[in-house]
């Protein structure tokens, strides 16, 4: 992501109040409305995830390519605000009846804010009326809530009360009776995805699970791009060096290991491509490392190769015993880079674990193309040699 | 031998002095790297503004880098803080472009030490447990577990010489210690281990050839080292020339990380040869 530009926003999940039977569900449910938020930002490929490090719950959002990150932070960061307004005619005279939404244009009624607002709200469901089959936005609110909802409701039999979300009002039902118990049914002008909406927006503003923003990394996309342009010159230089190392050291040798070397890369970059993994610059940092690492196997299958020759072994022979005897030390070293890079990739961050992913597939890759590929070369090549010296 | 002992010495000495800077990501604070369209805009001038804002209290550090662009260090910031940051320096300079930002909070810099020190351990454990374990078939004369301890020595000795090099650099210029640098550890220890078991593997091998016969394991050891000595040079080398190269060419943010890498892996490979043979021939004879 750091190659793209984009920002990474870490936010902190106070579950303190949460009961530990529900804190699972409470983190999903504020994953999930975090993501569908983030999905309207329109960038590509957000990722939003949880982490939980020492105890706390972290809500991790990258936007890779993102324009205006504030914006995005307000948003992410914002609950639904709804709230509940009392009703108050301000045309004496109309009489028949209660003011209903239509009077709004005529503005003759206002309203009084209350102190009832979604903070109070700890849940909400998404039903459909029983008679109408419409929609409806069932809420519950808190014990401090509920008492509000009751002494509103007892002040207002007979008339209207008005639901504001984001300062829009969105219905405006005429109280029957007090409500205790502290439940209500919101039936505005729904659709069932509209009213699905709303819940999903409550349950994510009701969360008694604050959010705040503990971290925040932002890379503009030219910081990036620089980055991107150095690294691959630089690996690309580094290939070649390699390169030009084995064939004046190997000669001929070292002319299969550039071919396997070559395969190499082809064969990382298209697991990279197909698995996939995220290219971060440590990431490619890491791939470039493992360039350097690649030819181990075959320098030292090369070394003991010369030295059976020096024992007198025919080229075909000493070829197989530099390969059969370099093995294990082989096998053994590329285990201890291994085991590194499983730590890495299980103590780190996203930003790290590019890097350990990239290494740890490198070094896989790099036993399979400098013991087999370069075996297989050598073996058709120098195998006709033998045979046309007889 | 004691040219290491002395040199890890010096090394915990440096660290143990002038300690390690933390970076941010460590510590928790805010990194923030900009651009001015304006020309003349000076370290100091960015210094003074922001800390007239005061908006947070705690020390503010601006640089500039070799790019021409500034790079201030803040505690951590929220995003309103950034802002209004943003917003006095947008006032006094005219246009500024924000290249990268980030703010960690204290506990996620904190939680991030932990971590990173577990890794350390669990590596250094890890590649010892595993090499007593591969050497496991060859207990005799030198126990195996004797291979996984002296591997342990040397990986010690492998990150504490780069360690103590960012202290001393840490002194001189304030280079901080980043989750990268951790990284550049542990990548270390993975890598400098290489040499150390072409080492131990031929060993392994002489010692199995002479089995029964009457050689000194001083001899065998000598020897062994002597053989392989040509492909550890050979396979540091290649590492070395990638890693000159990224040095030089690659993005200047890896600069520290890939340098850790490479003074790590030079004495990574100096170590296999001088420090875990002769530390398995002392302790074996005594």
């Amino acid at each position: 992501m750091d190659l793209a530009g984009g920002s990474l926003l870490t936010y902190q999940v106070d579950l303190s109040k949460v009961n530990s039977a529900d804190r699972d569900s409470v983190v999903t449910g504020l994953r999930d409305v975090i993501e569908r938020r983030v999905n309207l930002f329109g960038v590509s490929e957000p990722r939003v995830y949880t982490e939980n490090a020492a105890g706390a719950t972290r809500l991790v959002v990258e936007l890779a390519g993102i324009r205006d990150i504030n914006q995005a932070i307000k948003e992410i960061g914002a609950t639904p605000f709804l709230d509940f307004r009392e009703v108050v005619s301000t045309a004496s005279t109309t009489g028949a009846g209660n003011p209903g939404i239509a009077d709004l244009a005529s503005s003759t009624i206002g309203f009084v804010q209350t102190n009832l607002n979604g903070r109070y709200i700890v849940g909400a469901q998404l039903n459909l009326n029983s008679v109408t089959r419409e929609p409806e936005v069932a809420i519950e609110f808190n014990d401090e809530g509920a008492k509000i909802f009751a002494d509103l409701t007892a002040r207002n039999v007979g008339k209207p009360l008005a639901i504001f979300l984001d300062n829009q009002l969105i219905e405006m039902p005429t109280v029957k009776e007090a409500i205790s118990g502290g439940k209500a049914q919101i039936s505005g002008n729904f659709t069932v995805d509209s009213a699905r909406q709303l819940v999903e927006r409550f349950n994510a503003g009701a969360l008694p699970a604050p959010v705040t923003l503990v971290n925040q990394e932002t890379i503009s996309p030219d910081f990036g791009k620089e980055a991107l342009d150095k690294a691959v010159f630089a690996g690309f230089l580094g290939l070649v060096a390699v390169i030009i190392f084995m064939i004046i050291f190997y000669r001929q040798l070292g002319i299969f290991a550039t071919f396997a070397l070559l395969m190499y890369t082809a064969l990382t970059l298209a697991i990279f491509k197909i698995l996939p993994v995220t290219m971060t610059l440590s990431g490619i940092a890491g791939f470039i490392l493992s360039i350097g690492m690649a030819v181990d196997a075959n320098i030292l299958v090369f070394e003991r190769t010369k030295e059976e020759l020096k024992k007198g072994l025919s080229h075909y022979s000493a070829i197989e015993e530099g390969f059969r005897r370099a093995w294990t030390s082989i096998r053994d070293s590329n285990i201890s880079t291994m085991i590194t890079a499983a730590v890495l990739y299980y103590f780190t961050s996203s930003f790290v674990r590019g890097f350990a992913l990239t290494l740890f597939i490198g070094v896989l890759v790099s036993m399979f193309s400098a013991i087999t590929i370069t075996r297989t070369m050598l073996r058709i090549f120098i195998g006709q040699d033998r045979e046309l010296k007889k | 031998m004691g040219f290491s002992a002395l040199a890890v010495l010096v090394c915990w000495v440096f660290v143990g002095i002038w300690g390690l800077r933390p970076g941010i990501d460590l510590n928790g604070g805010t990194e923030w790297q900009m651009t001015f369209a304006k020309s003349g805009v000076t370290e100091t001038a960015i210094q003074e503004t922001l800390q007239n804002a005061s908006v947070v209290s705690g020390e503010i550090n601006v640089k500039q880098s070799s790019d021409g662009s500034f790079i201030a260090r803040l505690p951590n910031l929220t995003n309103e803080d950034h802002q209004k940051y943003l917003d006095v320096l947008k006032q006094k300079f005219g246009d500024v472009t924000e290249k990268n930002y980030s703010s960690i909070g204290p506990a996620v810099g904190s939680e991030l030490k932990t971590k990173a020190m577990w890794a350390i351990a669990l590596v250094l454990i890890g590649i010892s447990l595993f090499i007593a374990w591969a050497f496991r078939k060859v207990s005799e004369p030198v126990k195996s577990w004797k291979y996984g301890v002296v591997t342990l020595l040397t990986l010690v000795h492998d990150v504490s010489i780069p360690t103590g090099l960012l202290a001393l650099l840490g002194y001189w210029t304030g280079i901080e210690i980043d989750t990268n640098f951790i990284v550049a550890l542990l990548v270390v220890m993975g890598f400098s281990v290489h040499d150390t078991i072409v080492v131990f593997d031929r060993i392994r091998e002489n010692l199995t050839l002479n089995r029964g016969r009457k050689i000194d394991l001083g001899d065998i050891i000598r020897f062994s080292v002597k053989e392989t000595f040509a492909r550890s040079i050979n396979t540091t080398l290649t590492l070395i020339l990638v890693l000159v190269v990224l040095l030089i060419f690659g993005p200047p943010s890896l600069f520290y990380f890939i340098l850790t890498i490479l003074v790590g892996t030079i004495f990574g490979t100096y170590s296999s040869i001088f420090v875990a043979s002769p530390l398995l021939y002392l302790w074996q004879r005594r």
